[in-house]
């Protein structure tokens, strides 16, 4: 065969691979969204779920996830921010930092099951906060610290050392020229990873399983003070999200139409998670062309 | 200001230096936490992990090399039933095989986005990819289950729960992490290569071929690593499909577990302290240094490339 | 290269009791690492008046600039010793707060570098920082600034529009009023005109011609007919020292030193 016939072949399976690939996506979005989305009403996703009969919501999970996600964000975004700002502007060029940077990268590296098991042996028995939402929240906080934090380095890391520069020249300190010139100007980058971050723990399950626990009590939605039992804000209580909800209902199978709430309620996430990303992309770019008045990101 | 003033401020310490002094001080701060929790992560899992062979007494090469997991009983000389290789096997057994069979597929996409169509990967592909990472594995292993279990049940017969089903998911959840590093490396060959090569006569597949791919190969190598160290400690997707069974897998369609697996289901039942307990440990251990050998494989990788 | 004795120097000595000084080097030395840029220069600064640092590439008249408000501090493995005098004081001592320092020797860069900010933040935010928060003497700082450096006319509409916008020139022109806006006594330029067209270039030696009455000012700058036609007194750096130093008028017309004449006739590598 000549070398021409080979390369016509080679183009052609390329093409196939990449057709592949998009068919595969394509599936998957259609399979959840086709066999999901019939089954989530109002109803659905606003009551609660059942143990034992058909006709549950996910009402409390998908509230459990949004409050998680809120908690976690809370603590880990200042904590990457301050931690990224460290290794852009202050890290010293030696082998300290370097040995730094290994330990992130190597946090960023360890499967969220392990993560989750240390969480459920520091946070729920060793600080005795048992299966909560705290201490699914911290949880969520270390898986998702190193990659938020690699993320501001790197977004702070694009701007120009002139910027840094002409506030230093004006008699500003190294952290408020960064607080107020960098991180502004690195705010779109920022902002996009901590989304995509957002998205990322809101799927997250292995992390959650023996922190934030299998289960919710029972709450009371008229009473929102943190500190009370039942309290859907009591941090104390457990919580199960979304995520943890498919994984259980899947592998326990006691519901009968386990199925049917899987994949309903996999609709409702990754319909969520695809919104993240688009925000992510959208945000971005705002947030660009506000900061630069420049029309289109290029 | 009259120049007296002038020097009795220059002389003071400034707001900015005390602001500056707080800046540091809190970042330094933030750093130190992280620093903190992977001390601690390695420090808590160790301790738990290594009681299985301190305080238990269990042979290492028999955790390693033990068939039977059966930690509440004892076999005939009295002596533990931990052996974990069942899983070590189904771990890397999904492992390399999701692998093996995501390399080509990988490879394929991130030749069409750098060589073939670039409009076509930057506009097309790269979202799809983008946004199959974004899917949650809970969601694939759902849908492992309700489509992929049965299709093996059907194709292979069996059960269709099983390291077959296993390797499936974890292909979908590793090629596009495994894609968009191999489009890095592919990017990083210099172009003057690729025109010099044109130039010869070569076709367009034989510069991928022969100048392409052997000048990213460090770069494909470390992209398939680091999507293995993904698969081996992917845990729900996984549990979610292959059965659960913790016997040594005879075949690929026959229920089996992985370290990931045993953990999600074993963690809860059993109490602190007991030997069952700490023999989950001691598997978490496991699959807390297994990132850290791949990721000193892919420097290693990183290393011998930068060489040549 | 053509070598030339380092040890044949002309440095006119302006700090003679006949004028008024406004900032003056004592032997500084500035090593990054284990190699040493600069080989001790002793320089005065007369006050009000335009100082052009002139020299090949490498010749160190950058360094030696940054190091006088003591920018090389943020870049890792640098040192300056030697004595910076400003005020009786010795800036590059730690008795001399650095920040408080900046806020009277301040600074513009060769690359326009305008915050991706407003232009009317770019010049208050630092004034705010430092704790002005009056609207009306910010109003106003912002526009006398602004028409000190020559862009009044030009973006008076635009105030709260991107400066990220604006033209090469009109950039660094906001970064002059920037730096003004701190009323500072000394502005020193690194090579200010070194992306800029002819016409912007015209348009900023006007405007520091006009800046002198007020400020004390020292420029790097490549150009010679720019150092010839904006400048009193010029330094001429030669491979990290400063090898003559005297009238701009001399040194162009009648140099001691051999380096200096083959440097401002062009005869010179």
């Amino acid at each position: 065969m000549t070398p021409r016939k080979w390369d016509k072949i080679a183009t052609f399976v390329l093409y196939m691979i990449s057709i592949f690939i998009i068919f595969v996506l394509a599936f998957l979005l259609l399979y959840i969204l086709i066999s999901g989305l019939p089954n989530v009403s109002w109803h659905f996703i606003t009551s609660k779920s059942s143990s034992f009969q058909a006709g549950g919501g996910i009402g409390v999970q998908l509230f459990n996830s949004v409050y998680l996600l809120v908690l976690a964000m809370i603590i880990s975004v200042p904590l990457s921010l301050g931690a990224g700002i460290w290794l852009s502007e202050y890290a010293p060029k030696n082998w300290i930092t370097s040995l730094i940077r290994n330990a992130i990268e190597i946090l960023s590296s360890l499967p969220s099951v392990v993560v989750g098991l240390f969480g459920f042996l520091v946070f729920s028995i060793n600080m005795k906060f048992g299966f909560s939402i705290l201490s699914g929240a911290l949880a969520l906080t270390v898986f998702n610290l190193p990659l938020l934090t690699r993320k501001v380095e790197d977004s702070l890391q694009a701007i120009h050392y002139t910027q840094r520069e002409a506030g230093y020249a004006l008699g500003l300190s190294r952290w408020e020229t960064v607080i107020h010139v960098v991180v502004p100007a690195a705010l779109p980058g920022i902002i996009t990873g901590m989304i995509l971050g957002m998205g990322r723990i809101f799927g997250e399950a292995a992390a959650l399983i023996y922190t934030a626990g299998q289960s919710s009590p029972s709450l009371d939605f008229s009473n929102w003070n943190p500190l009370y039992i039942a309290s859907p804000l009591n941090p104390m209580r457990s919580a199960e999200t979304l995520a943890v909800h498919i994984w259980k209902i899947n592998s326990e199978g006691i519901i009968p139409d386990a199925t049917q709430v899987s994949a309903a309620s996999s609709a409702v996430l990754v319909l969520f998670v695809l919104l993240l990303n688009f925000l992510a992309r959208y945000v971005g770019n705002r947030l660009y062309a506000r900061l630069t008045g420049v029309k289109e990101r290029n | 200001m009259n120049n007296d003033e002038i020097r009795a401020n220059l002389l003071k310490r400034s707001r900015a230096s005390r602001n500056e002094r707080f800046g540091k001080l809190i970042s330094g701060a933030c750093i130190t936490i992280i620093i903190a929790v992977v001390v601690s992560i390695f420090y808590f899992v160790a301790s738990k992990g290594l009681a299985t062979f301190f305080e238990d007494k269990v042979n290492l090469w028999k955790f390693l090399t033990g068939t039977i997991w059966n930690p509440s009983a004892k076999d005939a000389q009295g002596n533990p039933q931990v052996g974990a290789l069942p899983m070590i096997v189904g771990s890397f057994s999904v492992t390399f095989l999701a692998a093996i069979i995501a390399t080509p597929f990988a490879i394929g996409a991130a030749v069409f986005m750098t060589e073939i169509s670039p409009r076509l990967g930057k506009k097309v592909l790269q979202p799809v990819i983008e946004l199959l990472v974004g899917i949650p594995s809970v969601v694939y292993g759902f849908i492992g289950l309700s489509v992929v279990v049965p299709f093996v049940r059907h194709t292979f017969g069996g059960s269709g729960f099983g390291i077959l089903s296993g390797t499936f998911v974890l292909f979908v959840m590793i090629l596009p992490t495994v894609t968009s590093m191999t489009v890095d490396a592919l990017k990083s060959v210099p172009r003057a290569y690729r025109e010099a090569s044109l130039a010869l006569g070569a076709t367009r597949w034989q510069t991928i071929y022969k100048v392409v791919l052997r000048a990213s190969t460090s770069g494909i190598i470390t992209a398939v690593v680091f999507g293995m160290s993904r698969a081996f400690g992917e845990a729900l997707a996984v549990q979610m499909v292959i059965g659960n069974a913790m016997l040594l897998p005879q075949n690929l369609i026959s229920p089996a577990s992985t370290l990931t697996s045993v953990l999600t289901m074993g963690m809860g039942n059993s109490v602190m302290g007991s030997l069952s307990n700490n023999a989950l440990w001691s598997l978490a251990l496991l699959l807390l240094i297994m990132p850290l050998i791949f990721n000193i494989l892919i420097r290693w990788i990183g290393k011998k490339g930068a060489m040549r | 290269m053509k070598t030339y004795d380092s040890e044949d120097r002309y440095i006119k000595d302006l700090d003679d009791g006949k004028r008024e000084i406004a900032l003056s080097t004592d032997d500084i030395h500035v090593s990054y690492g284990t190699h040493e840029a600069i080989h001790g220069v002793s320089l005065a600064f007369e006050r009000f008046k335009i100082t052009a640092l002139i020299g090949a590439s490498g010749s160190g008249k950058s360094t030696y600039l940054r190091s006088l408000n003591r920018m090389n501090d943020n870049i890792a493995g640098t040192k300056v010793t030697g004595k910076i005098m400003y005020r009786g004081l010795d800036v590059n001592s730690n008795e001399v707060d650095v920040y408080e320092m900046r806020k009277h020797i301040g600074m513009v860069f060769q690359q326009p570098n305008p915050f991706a900010k407003s232009i009317y933040d770019n010049i208050t935010f630092a004034l705010q920082r430092h704790g002005e928060k009056r609207k009306d003497v910010l109003d106003e700082t912002v526009e006398t600034t602004l028409k000190q450096a020559g862009l009044w006319e030009q973006v008076k509409d635009d105030l709260h529009q991107s400066a990220l916008a604006l033209s090469g020139g009109q950039a660094q022109r906001l970064c002059i009023a920037r730096a003004i806006a701190m009323k500072p006594d000394i502005l020193l330029l690194d090579e200010p005109a070194a992306v800029l067209d002819p016409i912007s270039t015209a348009t900023l030696e006007e405007t520091l011609m006009e800046l002198k009455e007020r400020y004390t000012i020292i420029i790097v700058t490549h150009n010679m007919q720019q150092a010839g036609r904006i400048s009193d007194y010029t330094a001429f750096f030669h491979l990290g020292n400063a090898l003559e130093y005297d009238e701009t008028r001399k040194i162009f017309t009648r140099p001691k030193i051999q380096a200096t004449e083959d440097y401002v006739s062009g005869h010179f590598g």
